[in-house]
């Protein structure tokens, strides 16, 4: 039991920064109206003021709302990514438990052979190949993501298919629909939410990683790894604006992780 | 047969390669044929012919299946091409980038086993203790924290406040400790959890009880009955750590500019230079398997009750 409070905690934690940065994200443009793209140069690195209430960055562009779209940016496209890639592993999955044989051989194969190169390789490569980068994004981060999901929902679904319940179950005459309702997908949820939060943060760094060394978004679109290295030069004089981008995506993070907490 | 899966596996990581450098080079914006003759023969000498020539001998007028069978020919015979960019054989180009990348994923991992593990097992060997919790605490922080934040940070403290360390540059030992450590501090804080974990489980074994009991000191019970058990669960994530290092690796180097085999492939993909993202890819692949395998083998040895 004290166990238990103990790890529990961080989670609430989580939940609580999480929803602090969504929510930021989605209600701060409605508070102080603005635009993350406007420039202005007279105020160039200025500090807060009421327009722009975190400051302004070398272009004079405000702050507040550059964060405010970054930080729906890249949270949904890594929304996006684990939703196609958990469904996408979850079906897999789960057929290739149910058929066995060489489906479940090839499936397996093409997962662990994914999974030996670098996931930000293949999100370049899966880049350079799919025009528009918020779309190239998605379909990259995908086809990482979905690995996990697959191997997962194969493992479960295995020993689940093989429990005796199930055996009951079709034995009166349910269909794999009902099977994987009442039988696989409760025992799968709990862990499909820890692997999706993983994906979350997986997806959140690689784009941030890649805007950062000038391979993901293209400016002037808002995006933290993209700020963070627009702001570098300037970090003495206005060091506040390049710790906005840092903390965002700090504190984007370690929701996640908190969220997540000691299940790996 | 666990060595047939592997070499199975590695042939499967070269299909893949393969094909989605394919996909890639078919998908390039512009005619390929005309980019590539301008990569061999110089922007300056491309004309109609050389372009046809190309795509004569690239198959890249007929039907993508002898064409894609046609690259997989050549891969197989070890043949990666030519670099778009720099014109020298791809092959050369990558021994030459995967030694800078091995030196500093060598340092980054000796670095972060002399952090990470000695940590962990102290926490261990105490849970709930001032170190454990102050473990929980930093090896949080540091796993929210990007590897490419963590090179930034380092650099703002270590370069350019302190002046302790040059911020960018190659080639000699002061140029190694700063991207080796960004890398290393990210290591160590997943293998200090790792390995406090494993400390805690062997600590409550009846094993170690029967040690203490019959007398051998704390030290002695860790060296002799600890280490070993500890290690098995920390050779395994070290396996999987490499891929996290890998791409680390990939944006560090950009940052400080240290002439690898994740700067040099940042720069292909970026310049469309296919033969070369196609050969370090490969290359990169390729070295996830070597490097399981090589564990795998490792672990058989350290705990030989696994071995079927």
């Amino acid at each position: 039991m004290i166990l238990k409070s103990r790890f529990a905690a961080p989670g609430y934690v989580g939940a609580v920064l999480l929803a602090a940065v969504v929510g930021f994200a989605l209600i701060a443009p409605s508070i102080v109206p603005g635009d993350p793209l406007s420039q202005s140069l007279v105020k160039s690195l200025a500090g807060p003021d009421a327009a722009g209430p975190f400051g302004y960055d070398h272009l004079g562009r405000s702050l507040y709302h550059r964060l405010a779209h970054a930080l729906r940016l890249s949270p949904l496209i890594a929304v996006a990514a684990v939703l196609t890639a958990g469904a996408a592993g979850l079906a897999l999955g789960a057929v290739a438990a149910a058929r066995g044989g060489w489906i479940d051989r090839v499936l397996a194969l093409v997962a662990d052979s994914l999974l030996a190169l670098p996931g930000l390789l293949m999100i370049l490569i899966v880049l350079a190949i799919v025009p528009g980068t918020a779309l190239g994004f998605w379909a990259g981060l995908s086809l990482v993501l979905w690995v996990e999901f697959f191997r997962l929902t194969r493992a479960t679904a295995r020993s689940v298919l093989a429990s005796p319940a199930v055996q009951a179950t079709r034995l009166l005459g349910f269909g794999p629909g009902y099977v994987f309702r009442h039988h696989l997908w409760p025992e799968i949820a709990p862990v499909m939410l820890t692997v999706g939060a993983f994906g979350m943060a997986t997806a959140i760094m690689a784009i941030a990683a890649l805007g950062f060394v000038n391979v993901g978004m293209r400016a002037p679109i808002p995006e933290l790894g993209l700020m963070m290295v627009e702001l570098l030069p300037y970090w003495r004089e206005a060091p506040m604006a390049l710790l906005t981008p840092v903390l965002a995506i700090f504190t984007l993070l370690l929701s996640l992780i908190l969220i997540v907490g000691n299940r790996s | 047969m666990p060595l047939l899966s592997r070499l199975f596996q590695a042939l499967m990581v070269a299909l893949i390669v393969g094909i989605a450098t394919f996909a890639m080079m078919r998908a390039l914006p512009g005619d390929a044929a005309w980019r590539i003759a301008a990569g061999r023969y110089g922007y300056d000498n491309v004309n109609a012919a050389a372009a046809d020539a190309v795509r004569e001998e690239l198959g890249l007028n007929g039907s993508a299946l002898p064409a894609l069978a046609r690259w997989m020919g050549d891969l197989a015979r070890l043949d990666f091409g030519v670099s778009l960019v720099s014109g020298s054989p791809v092959m050369e180009e990558i021994i030459h980038q995967l030694g800078a990348s091995l030196q500093l994923a060598i340092a980054a991992v000796l670095l972060s086993i002399f952090i990470g593990p000695p940590i962990g097992i102290l926490a261990g060997l105490r849970p709930g203790g001032i170190t454990d919790r102050a473990l929980l605490t930093v090896s949080t922080a540091f796993k929210a924290t990007p590897q490419f934040l963590m090179a930034l940070v380092l650099i703002v403290i270590l370069a350019v406040e302190l002046g302790w360390l040059p911020a960018a540059g190659y080639g000699e030992a002061r140029h190694f400790l700063l991207p080796a450590l960004a890398l290393a501090l990210g290591l160590a804080a997943v293998s200090a959890r790792v390995a406090r974990d494993a400390t805690e489980q062997v600590a409550r074994s009846s094993y170690w009880h029967f040690a203490e009991w019959k007398g051998l000191s704390r030290s002695q019970v860790l060296w002799r009955h600890g280490l070993r058990n500890v290690s098995v669960p920390l050779l395994t994530y070290l396996g999987l750590q490499f891929v996290t290092l890998v791409e680390g690796v990939v944006v560090v180097e950009s940052i400080v500019g240290w002439p690898g085999i994740g700067h040099a492939l940042v720069h292909a993909v970026f310049s469309r230079d296919v033969p070369m993202v196609q050969g370090t890819a490969l290359v990169l692949g390729l070295g996830f398997v070597l490097v399981n395998t090589i564990i795998d083998l490792a672990l058989r040895r350290i705990d030989p009750r696994g071995a079927a």
